[in-house]
Protein backbone atom coordinates (compact mmCIF):
# COMPACT_ATOMS: atom_id res chain seq x y z
CA UNK A 1 0.00 0.00 0.00
CA UNK A 2 1.32 2.97 -0.99
CA UNK A 3 -0.11 6.44 0.08
CA UNK A 4 1.19 9.76 -1.83
CA UNK A 5 0.10 12.97 -0.67
CA UNK A 6 -0.20 15.92 -3.36
CA UNK A 7 -0.68 19.56 -1.84
CA UNK A 8 -1.96 22.98 -3.31
CA UNK A 9 -3.11 25.41 -2.18
CA UNK A 10 -5.97 24.55 0.03
CA UNK A 11 -7.09 20.91 -1.02
CA UNK A 12 -4.42 17.91 -0.11
CA UNK A 13 -4.88 15.37 -2.57
CA UNK A 14 -3.74 11.57 -1.32
CA UNK A 15 -3.45 8.83 -3.50
CA UNK A 16 -3.81 4.99 -2.57
CA UNK A 17 -1.98 2.82 -4.22
CA UNK A 18 -2.59 -1.21 -3.62
CA UNK A 19 -4.98 -2.96 -1.16
CA UNK A 20 -5.70 -1.50 1.93
CA UNK A 21 -5.92 -4.39 4.69
CA UNK A 22 -5.10 -4.70 8.37
CA UNK A 23 -1.61 -4.86 7.50
CA UNK A 24 -1.17 -1.44 5.71
CA UNK A 25 -4.15 0.27 7.20
CA UNK A 26 -1.33 1.94 9.30
CA UNK A 27 0.27 3.72 6.42
CA UNK A 28 -3.24 5.42 5.69
CA UNK A 29 -3.76 6.13 9.37
CA UNK A 30 -0.46 7.60 9.91
CA UNK A 31 -1.14 10.05 6.85
CA UNK A 32 -4.17 11.09 8.17
CA UNK A 33 -3.24 11.41 11.98
CA UNK A 34 -0.85 14.18 11.28
CA UNK A 35 -1.75 17.68 12.75
CA UNK A 36 -1.55 19.61 9.64
CA UNK A 37 -4.12 17.87 7.33
CA UNK A 38 -6.76 19.59 9.02
CA UNK A 39 -4.99 22.65 7.79
CA UNK A 40 -6.76 22.13 4.53
CA UNK A 41 -10.15 23.04 3.40
CA UNK A 42 -10.24 19.66 1.60
CA UNK A 43 -8.98 16.03 1.56
CA UNK A 44 -9.33 14.52 -1.48
CA UNK A 45 -8.60 10.76 -2.04
CA UNK A 46 -8.00 9.37 -5.07
CA UNK A 47 -8.65 5.55 -5.38
CA UNK A 48 -8.13 4.44 -8.91
CA UNK A 49 -5.18 2.58 -8.07
CA UNK A 50 -6.93 1.13 -4.78
CA UNK A 51 -7.92 -2.30 -5.49
CA UNK A 52 -9.10 -3.64 -2.33
CA UNK A 53 -10.08 -2.22 1.36
CA UNK A 54 -11.59 -4.02 4.38
CA UNK A 55 -12.78 -3.30 7.55
CA UNK A 56 -9.81 -2.25 9.12
CA UNK A 57 -8.82 -0.09 6.09
CA UNK A 58 -13.05 1.46 6.14
CA UNK A 59 -11.86 1.90 10.07
CA UNK A 60 -9.60 4.53 9.36
CA UNK A 61 -11.31 6.66 7.74
CA UNK A 62 -14.15 5.92 10.28
CA UNK A 63 -11.65 7.29 13.06
CA UNK A 64 -10.77 10.37 11.60
CA UNK A 65 -13.74 11.29 10.21
CA UNK A 66 -15.63 13.24 12.97
CA UNK A 67 -11.79 15.13 13.42
CA UNK A 68 -12.37 16.19 9.97
CA UNK A 69 -15.85 17.60 10.05
CA UNK A 70 -15.20 18.92 13.68
CA UNK A 71 -12.37 21.08 11.73
CA UNK A 72 -14.71 21.73 8.61
CA UNK A 73 -12.21 19.72 6.70
CA UNK A 74 -14.30 18.01 3.82
CA UNK A 75 -12.84 14.35 3.03
CA UNK A 76 -13.89 13.65 -0.73
CA UNK A 77 -13.30 10.44 -2.39
CA UNK A 78 -13.38 9.83 -6.35
CA UNK A 79 -12.22 7.54 -8.45
CA UNK A 80 -13.24 4.44 -6.86
CA UNK A 81 -13.14 0.88 -8.60
CA UNK A 82 -16.76 -0.73 -8.49
CA UNK A 83 -15.58 -3.55 -5.90
CA UNK A 84 -14.19 -1.20 -3.66
CA UNK A 85 -17.49 1.02 -3.44
CA UNK A 86 -19.31 -2.28 -3.60
CA UNK A 87 -17.77 -2.46 -0.08
CA UNK A 88 -18.73 0.97 1.46
CA UNK A 89 -22.34 0.15 -0.04
CA UNK A 90 -22.67 -3.01 1.67
CA UNK A 91 -22.19 -1.12 5.35
CA UNK A 92 -24.02 2.06 4.00
CA UNK A 93 -21.12 4.19 4.32
CA UNK A 94 -21.91 5.34 1.16
CA UNK A 95 -24.16 7.42 2.71
CA UNK A 96 -21.85 8.52 5.38
CA UNK A 97 -18.78 9.76 3.10
CA UNK A 98 -18.95 11.87 0.26
CA UNK A 99 -18.07 9.91 -2.80
CA UNK A 100 -18.04 11.20 -6.45
CA UNK A 101 -17.16 10.09 -10.12
CA UNK A 102 -14.23 12.20 -10.75
CA UNK A 103 -11.56 14.56 -9.80
CA UNK A 104 -13.51 17.26 -11.70
CA UNK A 105 -16.89 16.79 -8.84
CA UNK A 106 -14.29 16.51 -6.34
CA UNK A 107 -12.90 19.15 -6.61
CA UNK A 108 -16.18 20.70 -6.85
CA UNK A 109 -17.63 19.14 -3.92
CA UNK B 1 -11.66 -29.40 -6.81
CA UNK B 2 -10.82 -28.48 -3.28
CA UNK B 3 -7.64 -25.97 -2.80
CA UNK B 4 -5.47 -25.53 0.73
CA UNK B 5 -3.31 -23.20 2.37
CA UNK B 6 -1.65 -22.97 5.73
CA UNK B 7 -0.20 -19.80 7.08
CA UNK B 8 1.30 -18.69 9.77
CA UNK B 9 -0.54 -16.07 12.19
CA UNK B 10 1.35 -13.16 11.20
CA UNK B 11 -1.33 -10.27 9.30
CA UNK B 12 1.56 -10.14 6.72
CA UNK B 13 -0.23 -13.33 4.99
CA UNK B 14 -3.03 -11.43 4.75
CA UNK B 15 -2.06 -10.90 0.95
CA UNK B 16 -0.81 -14.62 0.61
CA UNK B 17 -4.42 -15.61 1.68
CA UNK B 18 -6.41 -12.86 -0.91
CA UNK B 19 -4.34 -14.15 -3.58
CA UNK B 20 -5.25 -17.67 -2.89
CA UNK B 21 -8.61 -17.21 -3.17
CA UNK B 22 -8.53 -14.90 -5.81
CA UNK B 23 -6.23 -17.81 -8.14
CA UNK B 24 -8.77 -20.47 -6.98
CA UNK B 25 -11.58 -17.99 -8.39
CA UNK B 26 -10.52 -16.94 -11.42
CA UNK B 27 -11.52 -18.31 -14.47
CA UNK B 28 -14.36 -19.61 -13.28
CA UNK B 29 -16.72 -16.51 -15.13
CA UNK B 30 -17.55 -15.01 -11.83
CA UNK B 31 -17.99 -10.85 -11.58
CA UNK B 32 -15.18 -9.38 -9.82
CA UNK B 33 -17.44 -7.63 -7.50
CA UNK B 34 -18.26 -11.23 -6.51
CA UNK B 35 -14.69 -12.58 -6.20
CA UNK B 36 -13.84 -9.64 -4.30
CA UNK B 37 -16.63 -10.01 -1.66
CA UNK B 38 -15.48 -14.03 -0.93
CA UNK B 39 -12.09 -12.39 -1.16
CA UNK B 40 -12.94 -9.92 1.75
CA UNK B 41 -15.03 -12.28 3.45
CA UNK B 42 -12.44 -14.79 4.16
CA UNK B 43 -9.97 -11.87 4.78
CA UNK B 44 -11.99 -10.86 7.70
CA UNK B 45 -12.27 -14.24 8.89
CA UNK B 46 -8.36 -14.89 8.78
CA UNK B 47 -7.68 -11.44 10.28
CA UNK B 48 -9.65 -11.74 13.31
CA UNK B 49 -7.85 -15.38 14.01
CA UNK B 50 -4.63 -13.59 13.49
CA UNK B 51 -4.95 -10.70 15.70
CA UNK B 52 -8.06 -11.46 18.20
CA UNK B 53 -7.60 -15.37 18.44
CA UNK B 54 -3.81 -15.58 18.51
CA UNK B 55 -2.51 -12.27 19.07
CA UNK B 56 -0.20 -12.33 16.20
CA UNK B 57 1.94 -14.86 17.38
CA UNK B 58 3.54 -16.41 14.15
CA UNK B 59 4.16 -20.10 15.84
CA UNK B 60 0.59 -20.61 15.41
CA UNK B 61 -1.04 -21.22 12.26
CA UNK B 62 -4.14 -21.67 10.38
CA UNK B 63 -5.38 -23.63 7.68
CA UNK B 64 -7.64 -23.01 4.68
CA UNK B 65 -9.69 -24.97 2.46
CA UNK B 66 -11.55 -23.68 -0.48
CA UNK B 67 -13.93 -25.98 -2.90
CA UNK B 68 -16.31 -24.37 -5.50
CA UNK B 69 -18.90 -27.28 -6.94
CA UNK B 70 -21.79 -26.55 -8.32
CA UNK B 71 -21.79 -23.36 -7.82
CA UNK B 72 -21.75 -23.73 -3.95
CA UNK B 73 -18.69 -22.22 -2.48
CA UNK B 74 -17.11 -23.90 1.14
CA UNK B 75 -14.62 -22.50 2.51
CA UNK B 76 -13.40 -23.74 5.70
CA UNK B 77 -10.79 -21.87 8.07
CA UNK B 78 -9.47 -23.84 11.04
CA UNK B 79 -7.38 -22.15 13.77
CA UNK B 80 -4.88 -24.64 15.43
CA UNK B 81 -4.36 -22.28 18.17
CA UNK B 82 -6.13 -23.28 21.46
CA UNK B 83 -7.85 -19.77 22.24
CA UNK B 84 -11.88 -20.81 21.22
CA UNK B 85 -12.71 -17.97 19.24
CA UNK B 86 -16.34 -17.53 18.67
CA UNK B 87 -17.53 -13.69 17.68
CA UNK B 88 -20.68 -12.22 17.53
CA UNK B 89 -21.63 -10.77 14.53
CA UNK B 90 -22.74 -7.17 14.91
CA UNK B 91 -25.50 -7.22 12.05
CA UNK B 92 -26.45 -3.62 12.62
CA UNK B 93 -23.41 -1.57 13.91
CA UNK B 94 -24.22 2.19 14.51
CA UNK B 95 -21.93 3.77 12.04
CA UNK B 96 -22.98 7.46 12.89
CA UNK B 97 -22.07 6.59 16.54
CA UNK B 98 -18.79 5.03 15.48
CA UNK B 99 -18.35 7.51 13.32
CA UNK B 100 -18.66 10.12 16.56
CA UNK B 101 -16.72 7.80 18.60
CA UNK B 102 -13.77 7.38 16.05
CA UNK B 103 -13.91 3.56 16.29
CA UNK B 104 -12.04 1.95 14.38
CA UNK B 105 -13.05 -1.75 14.90
CA UNK B 106 -15.85 -3.78 14.62
CA UNK B 107 -17.20 -3.85 11.46
CA UNK B 108 -15.51 -7.37 10.12
CA UNK B 109 -17.68 -9.77 11.17
CA UNK B 110 -20.99 -7.38 9.81
CA UNK B 111 -19.43 -7.53 6.90
CA UNK B 112 -19.13 -10.88 6.69
CA UNK B 113 -21.69 -12.13 7.86
CA UNK B 114 -23.80 -9.75 5.11
CA UNK B 115 -21.05 -11.05 2.41
CA UNK B 116 -21.96 -14.94 3.12
CA UNK B 117 -25.10 -16.99 2.99
CA UNK B 118 -23.88 -18.68 6.15
CA UNK B 119 -21.38 -17.94 8.45
CA UNK B 120 -20.86 -20.64 11.50
CA UNK B 121 -18.16 -20.87 13.93
CA UNK B 122 -17.75 -23.85 15.89
CA UNK B 123 -15.27 -25.80 17.68
CA UNK B 124 -13.02 -29.09 17.02
CA UNK B 125 -11.39 -30.61 20.23
CA UNK B 126 -9.43 -27.38 21.24
CA UNK B 127 -9.74 -25.49 18.43
CA UNK B 128 -11.84 -22.85 16.78
CA UNK B 129 -13.34 -23.49 13.26
CA UNK B 130 -15.03 -21.46 10.92
CA UNK B 131 -16.98 -22.53 7.48
CA UNK B 132 -18.49 -20.40 5.48
CA UNK B 133 -20.55 -20.98 2.13
CA UNK B 134 -22.20 -18.84 -0.65
CA UNK B 135 -24.40 -20.12 -3.49
CA UNK B 136 -22.26 -18.03 -6.39
CA UNK B 137 -24.58 -17.43 -9.25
Amino acid sequence: MKVTAQPTADTLTLLLDGELDASSAIVLDTELAKPDILDYRKVLVDCAKLSYISSAGLGVFISHLQRFQDANVKLVFFNMQEKVFNVFEILGLDALMTIVPTATEAEAA
Amino acid sequence: MKSALRIACSRIHLQQVRDFVRNYLSNRQLPEVAINQVVLAVDEVVANFIIHANGEDENQFLDLEIDLSERELNVQIADNGDTIYLPEAHQNPDLRDYIRQGRKGGMGMTLVNRLMDKVEFFTRGNHTVCHLSKHLA
